[in-house]
C-alpha cells in the first residue's frame, strides 16, 4: 500500500511537469498545425531566462522578500514568449505555412540548431544554479519520505495552466474564434477573422508554456546547454499519446507516462527508458491516432 | 652555337640554377620550420553536455601548459625545457561532440591534412573504442588522455596507441576499499548510475569489489537513468525507500549536479552514506550545495586530493590555473597535464635515441612504451597492455565545508598506490576483482 502511494506520489509529480512541458507542443500542432521541434530549446531558454531573473533578483536585494523569486521565474518565461513568439512566428513560421509539413518542420529543426548556438553565445558553456526558489517552501512529510513543497507546486502550476488552457478554448468567445480557426481557416478568414493574430497569439502562449516549463524546472538541476533535447522527445511521446493537438490528450498522456514510469524504477528499475514508449506502442495499437484524437475526414 | 645563342643558353641555365636553388632553400628552410614546431591535435568536447564538466576545464588546463611549456623554464625540472625538445607546440583544437563517426573522420582530417605529428584526445569512451583501429591504419601517434573503459586494451592490442590515464576500475575498487577501512557502515548499498558503458561498467565493478571486500554486504536497488535525464524525483524516492547504507553512483556533469540539487532537500545524503566515484568536478559549481560527508573520488589523485601531496610541479600549475579561471583545478586539467607531460619525456626520449630529430611515430610508440614520468597526479607508469596504458595512484576522501575559508575541503584522504587498485598487466580488471586482487601492492 505504501509502495503505491509513493508510485502515485512520484508519478503525478513527474506527469504534472511532463504535462508543463509538452502541452505548449500540443497546442501549436492544433492551432498552427506545425510539429515545432524547436519547443525543447525554448524549453531551455526559459530555463536560462529564469536563471538570469531568479539571480538578478537575488543580487538586487530579493533576500528580503524570496518569495518574489517565483514572480520573477514567471516573468522570465513572460518575457521569452514576448521576444521570441512574435519574433519566430511573424520573421519565419509564417513564411512556410503553405508548405509541406516536411519543410516546415525542417525549419523548426533549424531553428532548434540555431536558438541552441545563440544559448551558448548568450549564456556560454558554465552551468547556471538557481536553486534558492527549489528549497523555499521546506519539505512535506509522507510516511518514511521527504518531498520538497516546490514539487507540489509544480503540480498546481500544471493543474491551473490546462483549466487556463482549457477553460480559454472552451469557455470564451476568443477561444471559441481560435477552435474555429482549428476547423477552417479559410472560412474563419471569411468570417472576418484575424487568422494571422490568431496564429501569432498562439503561438507567444506555446512559447510561453515551454519557457515556463524550463522556468520551474531550472531550480532542480543545473541549467547548461543541451538540456532542452531530452525534453522534446518525451514530450512528443506524451502528446503521441494522447493525440496531437488535444490539451486532454496531453494531460493524460503524461499522467500515464509519469505513473508507469514511476512504477517502472520502484518495481524494475532496468525497464525505466524502456516503459515510455511501451505505453506509446500500447496506446497507439489500438489508437494509431492517439487517445484523444478523432479520426477526421480527409478535405479534398 | 652562336654566341648569341649560348648567351641565352647560358642566361637559361643561370635563370634556372638560380630558381632552383631558390627551392632548394626555400625547401630547407620549409624543413627547418617544421622542425621548429610539433603539431598536436588535442580532441575534447569544446560543445555538448560533457564539455563544461571535462572538455572545457581539460582544454583550459591543456592551454596553459602548452604556453608554460613554449615559453621554457616555467616548469621546474625536468620540464623546464623549451617545448617539446626545444620545438615550439603548436596545438590544434577539436571539438569531439558528434559521435564516433564524427570523430573517425576529424581524426583522418587531423593526421593526413593537418599533418599534426601527434593526437592527444578523447574524453567518451565511444571515440576511445572507435579511434584505435585508425591509428594503427594510419600509424599516427595518438594518446589518450582521459576516456575510462577498460576494453580498449583488455579487449584490443595497438602499435601507435597509449593511454596516460588509469581506466576506470580503479575508481570503484578504492571506493570499496576506503568504505572498510574507514569503517563505513554498508551492510546495504544500491546504485544510481547512468544506462550507458560508463554506468554500466561502473556499477558492475563495485558491485565485484564490495562482494570480495565485504561479502556480507547486501545489494540493493540498481537504478539507471538515461544519461542528461535531469529529473530525479521518482529515483531519489526509491533511494531513500530502499534504505541502503551505501549509495553508489558515478553520475557526472549535469547529471550530478541536478541530482545533488535534488536529493539534498530530500535527505539522501543524511539517510545513506552517498560515494561519488568521479565526484570532484563538481564541487567548484556546487560549492556548498555539496552536502558534507559525501565520499568522492576524482579518478586519480587529482583536484582537492591532490593538494596534501604537491610536489613544485603541482603549485606551480595550480596557482596558475587558479589564476587564470578563478577556480581550483578539477581532475580533468590533471589527466590532459599528465598527457602532455607525457607526450612531452616520450618526445624527448625519441629525440635523445635518434640524435635530435624530431621524432616519427614508430620513434614516438618506441619511447612511449612502458614509459614512466612524474605529473602532478603523481607517477604515472605505462605498465597495462603491453606498455600502452598508464597505471597512476588514486585518492578518495570526504567532503567537508570550510567555514572560514568560505571552500570546500576533502577531509580522511586515503591514497592508494597504482599496484593496489590497478590489475597487473595481462589480467582484465573484472576478472582482478573476483579473483581477490591477486598480487595487489597495498601500502
Amino acid at each position: 500500500m505504501e509502495l503505491l502511494a509513493f508510485i502515485l506520489v512520484d508519478g503525478l509529480i513527474y506527469g504534472a511537469w511532463l504535462f508543463i512541458v509538452s502541452v505548449g507542443l500540443t497546442l501549436v500542432f492544433g492551432v498552427l498545425n506545425i510539429l515545432n521541434l524547436a519547443h525543447g530549446s525554448l524549453y531551455a531558454i526559459g530555463a536560462y531566462a529564469t536563471a538570469s531573473a531568479v539571480g538578478a533578483y537575488f543580487a538586487l536585494g530579493g533576500d528580503i522578500f524570496p518569495l518574489g523569486s517565483y514572480v520573477a521565474m514567471i516573468a522570465g518565461a513572460a518575457l521569452v514568449a514576448l521576444v521570441l513568439g512574435p519574433l519566430l512566428e511573424r520573421g519565419l513560421l509564417r513564411h512556410f505555412y503553405d508548405r509541406d509539413h516536411v519543410i516546415v518542420v525542417l525549419v523548426t529543426y533549424g531553428v532548434f540548431l540555431i536558438l541552441e548556438d545563440v544559448m551558448k553565445l548568450i549564456w556560454g558553456v558554465t552551468p547556471l544554479f538557481v536553486s534558492e526558489p527549489y528549497s523555499l517552501l521546506g519539505n512535506v512529510e509522507l510516511g518514511p519520505l521527504f518531498y520538497v513543497t516546490y514539487d507540489f507546486l509544480v503540480i498546481a502550476v500544471a493543474i491551473i495552466v490546462g483549466l487556463a488552457v482549457w477553460f480559454v478554448l472552451n469557455r470564451t468567445r476568443r477561444g471559441k474564434v481560435v477552435l474555429a480557426v482549428i476547423h477552417d481557416r479559410e472560412m474563419s478568414q471569411t468570417m472576418g477573422v484575424n487568422v494571422d493574430r490568431v496564429f501569432m497569439v498562439s503561438f507567444m502562449i506555446g512559447v510561453f508554456l515551454a519557457a515556463l516549463g524550463g522556468a520551474l524546472t531550472a531550480p532542480m538541476i543545473s541549467v547548461s546547454p543541451g538540456i532542452g533535447v531530452n525534453v522534446i522527445i518525451i514530450a512528443f511521446a506524451v502528446v503521441i499519446i494522447g493525440g496531437l493537438g488535444s490539451i486532454e490528450g496531453a494531460a493524460i498522456g503524461a499522467l500515464f507516462v509519469g505513473i508507469a514510469r514511476a512504477a517502472s524504477v520502484h518495481l524494475l528499475p532496468e525497464a525505466e527508458l524502456f516503459i515510455i514508449y511501451l505505453v506509446m506502442a500500447a496506446v497507439l495499437v489500438f489508437r494509431p491516432e492517439g487517445l484523444f484524437q478523432k479520426v477526421q475526414a480527409r478535405k479534398i | 652555337m652562336s654566341i648569341k645563342r649560348w648567351r641565352r643558353a647560358a642566361g637559361t641555365t643561370a635563370t634556372s640554377l638560380l630558381a632552383a636553388t631558390a627551392m632548394v632553400g626555400m625547401s630547407a628552410f620549409g624543413i627547418a620550420k617544421a622542425e621548429e614546431t610539433f603539431k598536436i591535435g588535442v580532441v575534447t568536447f569544446l560543445s555538448g553536455g560533457a564539455a563544461e564538466s571535462f572538455g572545457v576545464p581539460a582544454w583550459n588546463g591543456g592551454k596553459l601548459m602548452i604556453d608554460m611549456l613554449n615559453k621554457g623554464g616555467v616548469l621546474p625540472a625536468p620540464y623546464d625545457k623549451k617545448g617539446f625538445g626545444g620545438m615550439t607546440i603548436e596545438a590544434i583544437p577539436v571539438d569531439e561532440a558528434g559521435g564516433a563517426t564524427k570523430q573517425v573522420q576529424e581524426f583522418r582530417n587531423l593526421v593526413q591534412r593537418e599533418k599534426v605529428d601527434a593526437v592527444l584526445g578523447y574524453v567518451s569512451s565511444g571515440d576511445c573504442l572507435a579511434i584505435p583501429p585508425v591509428a594503427d591504419e594510419l600509424k599516427a601517434f595518438t594518446i589518450l588522455y582521459d576516456c575510462g573503459t577498460p576494453r580498449v586494451f583488455e579487449e584490443g592490442s595497438y602499435n601507435y596507441v597509449f593511454r596516460t590515464a588509469s581506466h576506470a576500475a580503479m575508481d570503484n575498487i578504492s571506493l570499496a576499499k576506503y568504505m572498510k577501512s574507514r569503517g563505513i557502515k554498508a551492510d546495504t548499498f544500491a546504485g544510481i548510475n547512468q544506462d550507458y558503458a560508463w554506468g554500466q561498467d561502473s556499477w558492475a565493478d563495485f558491485v565485484a569489489s564490495m562482494s570480495n571486500l565485504s561479502p556480507a554486504s547486501k545489494k540493493k536497488t540498481a537504478l539507471f537513468p538515461k544519461i542528461f535525464a535531469g529529473q530525479y524525483g521518482t529515483e531519489i524516492s526509491a533511494l531513500i525507500r530502499e534504505k541502503a547504507d551505501v549509495v553508489h553512483s558515478s553520475l557526472w556533469g549535469g547529471d550530478l549536479q541536478a541530482f545533488v540539487l535534488q536529493a539534498g532537500p530530500r535527505g539522501l545524503f543524511e539517510r545513506s552514506q552517498v560515494a561519488l566515484a568521479a565526484g570532484d568536478h563538481v564541487i567548484p559549481q556546487l560549492g556548498n550545495k555539496m552536502p558534507d560527508g559525501v565520499i568522492i573520488g576524482a579518478r586519480g589523485m587529482n583536484g582537492l586530493a591532490a593538494k596534501p601531496k604537491a610536489t613544485p610541479l603541482t603549485n606551480v600549475l595550480w596557482e596558475a590555473y587558479e589564476k587564470e579561471h578563478k577556480t581550483f583545478p578539477v581532475q580533468a586539467p590533471f589527466r590532459m597535464w599528465q598527457g602532455l607531460l607525457g607526450l612531452k619525456t616520450a618526445v624527448e626520449k625519441a629525440m635523445a635515441a635518434n640524435g635530435g630529430k624530431k621524432p616519427n611515430d614508430e620513434e614516438l610508440a618506441a619511447a612511449m612504451k612502458g614509459l614512466e614520468w612524474e605529473a602532478p597526479s603523481g607517477k604515472i607508469r605505462m605498465v597495462l597492455g603491453g606498455g600502452h596504458q598508464a597505471i597512476q595512484p588514486n585518492a578518495i576522501g570526504t567532503t567537508k565545508w570550510d567555514k572560514d575559508s568560505d571552500k570546500m575541503t576533502l577531509v580522511d584522504i586515503e591514497y592508494y598506490a597504482a599496484e593496489c587498485v590497478n590489475p597487473p598487466d595481462g589480467t582484465k580488471a573484472v576478472d582482478w576483482i573476483k579473483a581477490g586482487f591477486p598480487g595487489a601492492k597495498c601500502e
